[in-house]
């Protein structure tokens, strides 16, 4: 049952000549929803603000929260949506802050003919819509953060440090998996250019569980580095996964690895001294 | 057709290739290189890549190709300055060009080449070499 175009210019005049009414019962509502985690003058403000975007998009007619006239309440509502995600309130909490709207309206309707009902009722799905698109952008805005957490989660765990002249180390913590390993592998080599260091030691001792496919990605890193003239040392392989690469039959071939990243440091150090001399 | 220039610098060539390696090209310089190994008799070959961004599987074998003709030739190759991506793309073709020398850069590439030369001359006097040995053996015998 949606709202016709009389019934909406009459909502309209209602919510602007109720405001006061309206804005007061309606924060109230609000205030109490979300028990004193935002100010009441924060609150006030915003519900102000909603009231007179749904008094405008009323009085331009809209009869449907997806319509032109209904554009700016609906960037208020996402704004509104986006503030509360960042703020960490829950959807819900969100969704009821909008329908605490059909409550004050009751609360200013005069009367009960069957008229205001039909309007009411109307009016009632489209808050609905309203708080269904808050639902939506809260949802959006959660992943986005998600996703924006996820890749800077990925920068953070993959350093390239510089441990002498010429040796560069990667310290590698936590699961390796494709998209870790290419990221992984393009800042190492990128290291490399850009040091020029002929010596890169690949530090293990944080990754939990070595199998076959964490050896290929670390393999593909080692030959990709010598290909451009840069020899890999694996380092950090704790006794466990020593058994497992064995019981695994994975060759690391002519590479060289070392227990510890002490041990691979002097080995990359006394390679360099053979070739300075 | 293009072609890519080599520079002769002491006892080394280098070749910087700048522009786009098309299969044309490639052969060209396989065929220049092996002519100015043997006029200059130069003893090592730098083949700087840093300029290229795309390596295809017919441009690394005939890298190989090169590597293998100079070392016929009595000359070292060593191929610089390869980027990541190209390092990565070659990795994922499974090219992992075998018998090729590699360093990071034309700096780089020199003292490799210069080690290989010092290590030439150590191979040559090794008998010098095994009786210092004895000598030192010799020297630790005794109390």
């Amino acid at each position: 049952m949606a709202l016709e175009p009389d019934e909406a210019s009459r909502l309209a005049a209602l919510l602007e000549d109720k405001q006061e009414e309206l804005v007061g019962a309606w924060t109230d509502r609000v205030a109490q929803s979300l028990r004193g985690r935002l100010s009441r003058a924060e609150l006030q403000r915003q519900t102000t603000e909603l009231r007179k975007g749904f008094q405008s998009a009323l009085a331009g007619g809209a009869t449907d929260l997806t319509q032109e006239a209904a554009a700016e309440l609906r960037a208020q509502l996402s704004d509104l949506s986006t503030g509360r995600a960042r703020q960490g309130f829950s959807a819900t909490e969100t969704a009821v802050s909008l329908f605490a709207l059909k409550e004050a309206l009751l609360g200013v309707l005069d009367g009960g003919d069957a008229g205001n009902l039909r309007e009411y009722v109307a009016f009632s799905e489209f808050v609905d819509a309203a708080a269904l698109f808050t639902f939506d952008t809260y949802v959006h805005v959660r992943e986005s953060l998600i996703a924006d957490q996820a890749e800077q989660l990925l920068e953070l765990s993959t350093p390239v440090v510089k441990l002498w002249d010429g040796v560069v180390a990667v310290p590698l913590v936590g699961t390796l998996d494709s998209a870790r390993a290419q990221v992984v592998m393009e800042r190492l080599l990128q290291t490399l250019v850009d040091t020029g260091s002929p010596y890169a030691i690949i530090d293990i001792t944080g990754v939990p569980a070595v199998d076959t496919q964490v050896a290929q990605h670390i393999l593909k890193t080692v030959v990709a580095a010598r290909l451009m003239g840069a020899d890999c040392i694996i380092s950090g392989i704790r006794p466990q996964i020593a058994q497992t690469i064995v019981a695994l039959g994975i060759e690391f071939g002519d590479i060289a690895t070392k227990a510890s990243l002490a041990d691979a440091l002097r080995y990359a150090l006394n390679k360099t001294r053979t070739r300075e001399s | 057709m293009d072609r890519v220039p080599i520079l002769k610098i002491g006892d080394i060539l280098l070749v910087s290739i700048q522009i786009d390696m098309e299969d044309q090209v490639a052969l060209q310089l396989q065929e220049d290189l092996a002519d100015r190994v043997v006029t200059t008799g130069c003893h090592g070959v730098i083949i700087d890549i840093s300029g290229l961004d795309i390596v295809d599987s017919f441009v690394g074998r005939t890298l190989a190709t090169i590597a293998s003709i100079s070392r016929v030739l009595d000359a070292e190759t060593v191929v610089v300055g390869m980027r990541p991506a190209v390092a990565i793309t070659l990795v994922e073709l499974g090219l992992s060009l075998p018998g090729i020398r590699t360093a990071l850069n034309v700096e780089l590439g020199m003292a490799l080449l210069a080690r290989a030369k010092a290590d030439e001359r150590a191979g040559d006097s090794e008998w010098d070499e095994i009786d210092d040995e004895d000598a030192e053996t010799a020297a630790d015998a005794q109390p």
